[in-house]
Formats: structure tokens, C-alpha cells, sequence
């Protein structure tokens, strides 16, 4: 992201000719045998493969042991919108297209939308509570919320939190060309020229932990998540709502602590579709007012697509470098400026800035809207 | 063919927005009938099923000339023209 590389090209999946939308953001070069043992793949869909091998480098680099009270109190919240999505669409072309009578044993556990969850509560001996949660494109951004709650109210010490989606499928992606709201050829968040969104997949993993615990223990603390908001716009099942998000970054400041003018970015949900841009861009004028022109707002989703239920967790990637290295993530691919988006997107090239708190928005189909604010160390 | 297309893109127009279909003319609107976006995608998909056709419609380009949606009539020759180049 700091070098705005492309992750977006053609998909290469099966009976990818009857589909109109060819494009998306795989993970590639990802070799599941590298990672796993093969009685432990039978049990691992590829959204829980990506959750566990980003949970493993997530609590190696917080240097925490899990044992004890430790491991009692702490859990693992993970945001999913489909699950195992690549074993549901194999086992359907099993049963449906090629009549087979027979799936794997294990359909079921794997498919589970909880399976990444307690799977990395399995590896890790993470004994608290431990769930997924499932609202579409704020899945993650839900998850992370949640994390945050059950630390602040005592309940945990420590949980492990973030995403995972892989719907990088034939069935997947002709679910969402149904909606015509997929771009053929690109992600240009807030650029005239956009016309729609591109779908990836992928999962981020954090360990989120209690401040004092973490500073008595000297750790590397990243950041600090400050505050977080939820709404419901209980309006339209699909288009989003300029209140809706606007109420939800106010309560996410109002949560941290934090004045309008104290924020420096904005990771915005910035799909590239244009009803979302152009709410977004207005709710945003609408909460920040002057200082919306001072702001840096990006959509990192140009280059990584949206992974849907694991997009807030990536997205926050963004957040923390802004914070942590004082990079900021560019828009990549704008390239006319939209009226109707008049924001600083940081187009196509990082910039080094200093920036002390920062938010992460994610606004889901159904309306509901999940907010993270954080700040430097 | 070109009645035929023209009744029945009205029926299927009439059925999503809810309205008879005496009351569509070749120079109604969506907006006329309130199809919004949404509307229109469930209106597209059917007139893919009747028609089998494939209609290069994206939510995000209302305005793009490869399927005319400003008028009924538009779209009817919008449709003729999908249907004619499938035969073609």
C-alpha cells in the first residue's frame, strides 16, 4: 500500500468465461501445503487458511504466550461475510452440477462462519469468547469494534480480532454481477472516471490488548484504538445513507475523545461505486465542515479491491501506517476529480505526513455503519 | 418482431414498477414510473430472462450510450438491437 502497488487482475478460476466481471484481487502465490499439514487442511476452508496464517504472524509479533488467566481472558472476534465460501461453492458444483451423492465428511466445519475463529482459538489456546461476526462489508470493522468493547469493559485482557473473506468464486462473483455495481476493468474510488467496484479477498489479523497490560509488559504498542461507533440507517437494504455514515463518525469521536479537527486521515470506505463515494465524501463534509479540507482521506480498495467482510481489517493496515510510520496510503487509478467528491483522496502516490489520530470507516449493505478512531502512541 | 418486443419490454417495465401497462408510452422515464437504479437492475434481469440477452447495463454508468435507459423507447430499440445482433 505504501508503494501503491496494484493488486487487481484477471481472475483465473474456474468457468471464469461465463462470467461478465473477470477481474478481482486474489492472493496469489499463496501455497496452502507451505502452511498447513494435510489432515489440517481437510478442515480449513481458504478464508480460514488466510485468517490462521495472518493470526500467526499477528500474535508472534505481540510476543504474547497464551496461558493461565491470559488464555482465559482472551478471544478471538473475527468479521466474515461468506465464510467458507470456496468449499460451498465446490460442494454445490459436486452435488448439483456434476450429481455427485456424496461431499467430504467436513463440509460443514469448514464452512462454518465461525471456523476461523475457533480455529485460531484452537492453535492458540484462546479460551474467552471467541465468534464471528457476519454484516457484510463492516464485518471486520463490527469484529474490531467489538474486540475494543470487550477490553475497555474488563471482560478480556486480550483478543485476537480482524477478518477473513474468500468469495473469490464462480458462484460468488456471479452473486454480485447480479447487482451491476462491479466495475469491469477497475477501482477508482472518488475519481469521475469510477464505475463501480472490484472485489478481493484476504485476511488481516490483530492482537488487540488491554493499554496497561500491554505497557507493563513493554510491548510494541502499534496504536491505540480510541473509540468506535456503530449505526443503523434502517432505511435501504442496499444504498447508503449520508446520516447514517455522518452519525457514525461522530459518535466514533465522541468516543475517543476526540475534536474534528484533531483527525489528519480518513481511510474511507471509498468502494468506488457511485452512490457510495459521493454519501461518503458528503457525510464527511458534513462532520469535519472546514477541516474536511485540511483532512487526507484515502481508499486503499484501489488497489486491494474490497474483501467485503475482511476489508475493514486490511483497511486498518492503512490506518496504523498512517499513524505509526506517517505514510499515507494513496487512492491509486483517479484520475478526474469529482465534483460531488471534493476531498484530499491523496491521489495515486503515498505522502509522508504526520498525523495523531486517524478513522476507519466502513458502511455495509443493509445500512449499517462501523467506525474505528485511533491514535498514535 | 418489433411489437412484440415493444409489449412485452412494457409488461415486464409495468410489472417491476407497478403500473398498467396502458399508462407506459415510448417517451415515458424511469423516473416517471419511480425506477430507481435498483428498479431498473430487477427490470434489466428480466428482460435478460425473456429476451436472452445479455444487456451491458452497470448501476454505476446510467448514462452509458450501449444501453439507452432515458426512455421506454430507447430501451426498446436498445433491446431490439441485442436481440438482432444474438441472431446475427
Amino acid at each position: 500500500m505504501q508503494q501503491g502497488r496494484l493488486a487487481i487482475g484477471q481472475l483465473d478460476i474456474l468457468d471464469v468465461e461465463r462470467l461478465t466481471i473477470r477481474i478481482g484481487a486474489a492472493v496469489k502465490s499463496f501455497s496452502p501445503d507451505v502452511h498447513f499439514t494435510k489432515p489440517e487442511l481437510a478442515f480449513l476452508d481458504r478464508f480460514s487458511q488466510l485468517a490462521l496464517v495472518a493470526a500467526r504472524e499477528a500474535i508472534a509479533q505481540s510476543g504474547l504466550l497464551f496461558s493461565g488467566e491470559l488464555a482465559e481472558k482472551t478471544g478471538v472476534i473475527l468479521g466474515s461475510a461468506g465464510g467458507g465460501m470456496q468449499t460451498q461453492d465446490e460442494n454445490y458444483r459436486n452435488v448439483y452440477q456434476d450429481g455427485k451423492n456424496r461431499v467430504h465428511p467436513f463440509v460443514v466445519p469448514r464452512l462454518m462462519h465461525n471456523a476461523a475463529a475457533s480455529q485460531i482459538s484452537m492453535a492458540f489456546n484462546l479460551l474467552g469468547p471467541t465468534y464471528c461476526v457476519a454484516t457484510a462489508c463492516a464485518s471486520s470493522n463490527h469484529a474490531m469494534g467489538q474486540a475494543f468493547h470487550l477490553i475497555r469493559s474488563g471482560a478480556c485482557t486480550a483478543v485476537v480480532t480482524g477478518g477473513a473473506d474468500s468469495m473469490l468464486t464462480f458462484g460468488g462473483i456471479k452473486a454480485w454481477e447480479g447487482l451491476r455495481v462491479l466495475s469491469p476493468d477497475g477501482c477508482r474510488p472518488f475519481s469521475a472516471t469510477r464505475n463501480g467496484m472490484v472485489l478481493g479477498e484476504g485476511a488481516a489479523v490483530f492482537v488487540f490488548e488491554d493499554y496497561d497490560h500491554a505497557r507493563a509488559r513493554g510491548a510494541d504498542i502499534l496504536a491505540e484504538v480510541a473509540g468506535f461507533a456503530m449505526t443503523s440507517d434502517a432505511a435501504d437494504i442496499v444504498t447508503p445513507s449520508k446520516s447514517g455514515a455522518a452519525r457514525s463518525m461522530r459518535l466514533a469521536l465522541k468516543d475517543a475523545a476526540l475534536n474534528p479537527e484533531d483527525v489528519g486521515y480518513i481511510n474511507a470506505h471509498g468502494t468506488g461505486t457511485m452512490a457510495n463515494d459521493k454519501t461518503e465524501s458528503a457525510a464527511i463534509l458534513d462532520v469535519f465542515g472546514q477541516h474536511a479540507e485540511r483532512l487526507m482521506v484515502s481508499s486503499t480498495k484501489s488497489m486491494h479491491g474490497h474483501l467485503i467482510g475482511a476489508t475493514g481489517a486490511v483497511e486498518l493496515l492503512a490506518a496504523i501506517m498512517a499513524l505509526r510510520d506517517g505514510v499515507i496510503a494513496p487512492t491509486i487509478g483517479y484520475q478526474i476529480p469529482d465534483p460531488d467528491c471534493p476531498l484530499d483522496v491523496v491521489p495515486n502516490t503515498a505522502r509522508s505526513a504526520t498525523v495523531r489520530a486517524v478513522l476507519s470507516n466502513a458502511f455495509a449493505f443493509g445500512g449499517l455503519n462501523a467506525v474505528l478512531a485511533l491514535k498514535a502512541i | 418482431m418489433t411489437q412484440l418486443v415493444k409489449q412485452k419490454l412494457r409488461e415486464i417495465i409495468a410489472a417491476q414498477a407497478m403500473v398498467d401497462v396502458a399508462d407506459i408510452c415510448d417517451a415515458t422515464t424511469p423516473q416517471q414510473l419511480g425506477l430507481d437504479s435498483i428498479g431498473l437492475v430487477e427490470a434489466v434481469f428480466a428482460i435478460e430472462e425473456h429476451f436472452d440477452i445479455q444487456v451491458p447495463f452497470n448501476a454505476n454508468e446510467p448514462d452509458d450510450p450501449r444501453f439507452d435507459i432515458s426512455t421506454v423507447g430507447a430501451m426498446t430499440r436498445a433491446v431490439e438491437a441485442l436481440i438482432s445482433q444474438n441472431s446475427a
